[in-house]
């Protein structure tokens, strides 16, 4: 079974909508939604939810009152601002609070214990392309990576089951520990990214972080017509540091068209954005046999 | 007064509005990039930084006289930033987030705290407004501290404008924390629905007001229109969908220079559409 | 000299596992007798970070002298380096056919980890 990873630094380069063009080549594969924070591939795919899993990390304090003797030590020791004095007795504050156990450690009541996190929930849905993997993280979570992995590894699981060939993965944006757990261990990476300033930009540090870990990547340039000459230049600075063009992809209104009617762009299998990625797909499988 | 910019979805243009915003206001408000795993703001500010302070944390450093191997600084760290050998410790200074929970543990007072890089603060003179990014080093992992630091350089009076990081995340709501208004920013497709009903219901929970600027909107412009009517949600501004307005953009050139006519209506956003939201809200 | 295996099970007849942090169990094999015992790894399994961290402080605690496994991540590596466990990295399919390359010498000591950190 091989992984291929659909990444880009930068938000809104078509990473989901290129990811669920591929998933319909694909089909039947495995997907997983390793964007956690904003998973938006379900929108395309429809999964018809079969299983779901709590997902607990890390520890968050409760305070017990009975106990508290408003001495104030949890404040004082607190780096994250996450223990109001504002109130009459100390008051927790979910959102700042990283879990470090500090202010239970160093009670001297013992009025605060630590109890596990929960963090969102993970799903192992059908669609029409396979099984699918993905994730809600809950607002203000920490998005450290680990509901990442968690869906990683079901989906190797959901592969390796069913015997699939390929697990087909849409990456989270940026390039923090999401990427990272992400990336790590993935057979080949796209990196997709647009002709402008930031998405030259944004490419560049995630070329940077997928060579560190040693991921065999190629970049895939969206909308390259809508400006040639940064096209010209992404091409360029890849041609430089020995960097492999999966392909381009053209501006389409029909994108956004598709996507109102759920539906993804190989659903008009004639038209000029559907044509370059059936491309870019012969061009990776090469790569992922 | 303080505002931050943003959106659930990656890519909606919440680094073109909120440099939109402070160029149009022109009177020398700060602009904050909170976007610390990829700041992009300062790419369309001509010019290096005039000033740049390195960001640092605490960490614990192991100083040998003393240590009987108790281990006790190794079961207090949550986050297995510490390693026992004997009587060694090794410190893993990317795994720690700086609680100072080991040196309180420690008895024998053998771990003292000392300073660790995990990014830089930019200063930058933007068209009439000062821009301050918090950028992140590569393979670092610890954005909230660094958006922590970033806010401590808020100065005390005049509008400040923050870029918050995409997705509803504790570095999203490390950014918003503490601001008068956000301004979500979405596009008119089912994605930016999804991704803006998740940013709500976060600042909903912190108890954040907000109101949405459209961009892109086009004929399906609707979409966004008819869910913040039935959320009651403020629709602030809509921004056309124009293909010269993306090729603009992705020259380098600000929203500003496209599209003039917008400078007066960003100004009005800041100056009487948001101050009267907040005054009717009882807020301000 | 004992030596520690990364193991998908409990003898030297089942697959080794190729990473060392997240491996399910250490076959701990005693050079002298040939007697293995087995140490779990749950704690580092269930760990939200830093498993291998913990993996490596578990090995070291064991009085193993040196790592037989696939992977060894940064961290693992500088634990296990620093308490003078020697880290050998092998394809190897099994316990047996890791001892016998062991034995035989052709297991080449490892000089730093050989993956990132992350690596699942």
């Amino acid at each position: 079974m091989k992984e291929l990873l659909i990444i880009s630094g930068k938000g809104g380069a078509g990473k989901t909508s290129l990811t669920a063009a591929l998933a319909s080549l694909a089909s039947p594969c495995v997907l997983a939604d390793c964007d956690v924070d904003a998973a938006d591939l379900h929108l395309l795919l429809k999964p018809e939810i079969q299983q779901s899993v709590p997902f607990y990390s890390g520890v968050m304090p409760e305070i017990i009152y009975d106990r508290c003797v408003d001495c104030y030590r949890c404040y004082s020791l607190c780096r994250y601002g996450a223990i109001s004095i504002l109130t009459t007795h100390p008051r927790f504050i979910a959102g700042a609070c990283e879990g470090c156990g500090v202010c239970a450690d160093q009670c001297p009541e013992e009025a605060i214990v630590m109890r596990d996190r929960h963090c969102g929930e993970w799903y192992v849905s059908s669609t029409l392309c396979g099984t699918m993997v993905h994730a809600k993280l809950a607002p203000g979570a920490e998005n450290s990576g680990k509901l990442v992995s968690a869906v990683r590894q079901a989906a190797k699981a959901v592969a390796e089951a069913e015997g699939r060939q390929l697990l087909l993965c849409d990456g989270p944006p940026g390039i923090g520990c999401p990427v990272i757990s992400a990336m790590t261990g993935v057979d080949v990476a796209l990196i997709v990214t647009e002709p402008s300033v930031s998405g030259i930009h944004d490419m560049k540090r995630t070329a940077e972080l997928a060579r560190n870990f040693e991921v065999d990547y190629h970049v895939v340039i969206n909308k390259a017509d809508i400006n040639p000459e940064k096209s010209d230049e992404i091409a360029a600075f890849c041609l430089r540091n020995d960097i492999g063009i999966a392909g381009t992809i053209p501006f389409d209104p029909l994108f956004t068209t598709a996507l109102r009617q759920g539906r993804t762009i190989m659903d008009y299998p004639e038209s000029a954005p559907a044509q370059a990625i059936r491309r870019i797909w012969q061009h990776i499988q090469d790569k992922i046999q | 007064m303080k505002i931050a910019v943003a959106s659930g979805k990656g890519g909606t243009g919440k680094t073109t509005l909120s440099l939109a915003l402070a160029e149009a206001l022109a009177n020398g408000c700060t602009l904050l990039d909170c976007d610390v795993e990829e700041p992009n703001c300062h790419l369309f500010v001509a010019g290096e930084p005039w000033r740049q302070l390195p960001v640092e944390v605490t960490v614990p450093e192991f100083t040998n006289d003393g240590c009987d191997g108790c281990g006790r600084c190794v079961r207090a760290c949550r986050f297995q930033a510490l390693a026992r050998l004997g009587k060694r410790v090794l410190v893993f200074p990317e795994m720690c987030h700086s609680c100072g929970g080991c040196v309180l543990a420690c008895p024998h007072k053998v771990l003292r705290e000392v300073p660790f890089g995990i990014g830089k603060l930019e200063f930058r003179h933007g068209r009439g407004f000062e821009l301050i990014s918090g950028v992140m080093d590569v393979g670092h992992a610890m954005a909230p501290p660094l958006i922590r630091q970033l806010k401590e350089h808020i100065p005390p009076e005049g509008l400040v404008i923050m870029d918050a990081p995409p997705g509803t995340a504790c570095s999203m709501v490390m950014t918003v924390r503490n601001n008068d208004y956000v301004i979500l920013v979405t596009e008119p497709t089912p994605f930016g629905l999804h991704d803006l009903k998740l940013a709500e219901a976060t600042l909903r929970e912190i108890d954040l007001p907000c109101g949405v600027v459209i961009n892109r909107a086009d004929d399906g412009v609707a979409l966004i229109r008819d869910y913040c009517h039935e959320a009651g949600l403020p629709v602030l501004l809509e921004i056309p969908y124009r293909r010269d307005i993306a090729e603009g953009y992705s020259r380098g050139g600000g929203l500003l220079a496209v599209c003039p006519d917008l400078r007066e209506s960003f100004r009005t956003l800041l100056t009487t559409q948001i101050p009267a939201i907040l005054q009717a809200e009882g807020r301000l | 000299m004992k030596v520690a295996l990364t193991s998908r099970g409990d003898s030297l007849d089942v697959l080794l596992d190729s990473r060392f942090g997240r491996a399910a169990n250490f076959l701990l094999w005693d050079a002298a007798t040939g007697a293995v015992e087995v140490l779990a790894n749950t704690q580092s399994l269930n760990a939200a970070q830093g498993a291998g961290i913990q993996a490596a402080m578990h090995v070291v605690e064991s009085g193993a002298e040196a790592v037989i496994t696939g992977h060894c991540g940064p961290k693992a590596f500088r634990v296990l380096k620093e308490a003078g466990v020697k880290v050998y990295l092998t394809k190897a399919l099994d316990g047996h056919e890791a001892i016998r390359l062991f034995q035989a010498g052709e297991l080449k000591e490892a000089d730093a980890a050989d993956v990132e950190g992350h690596w699942v």
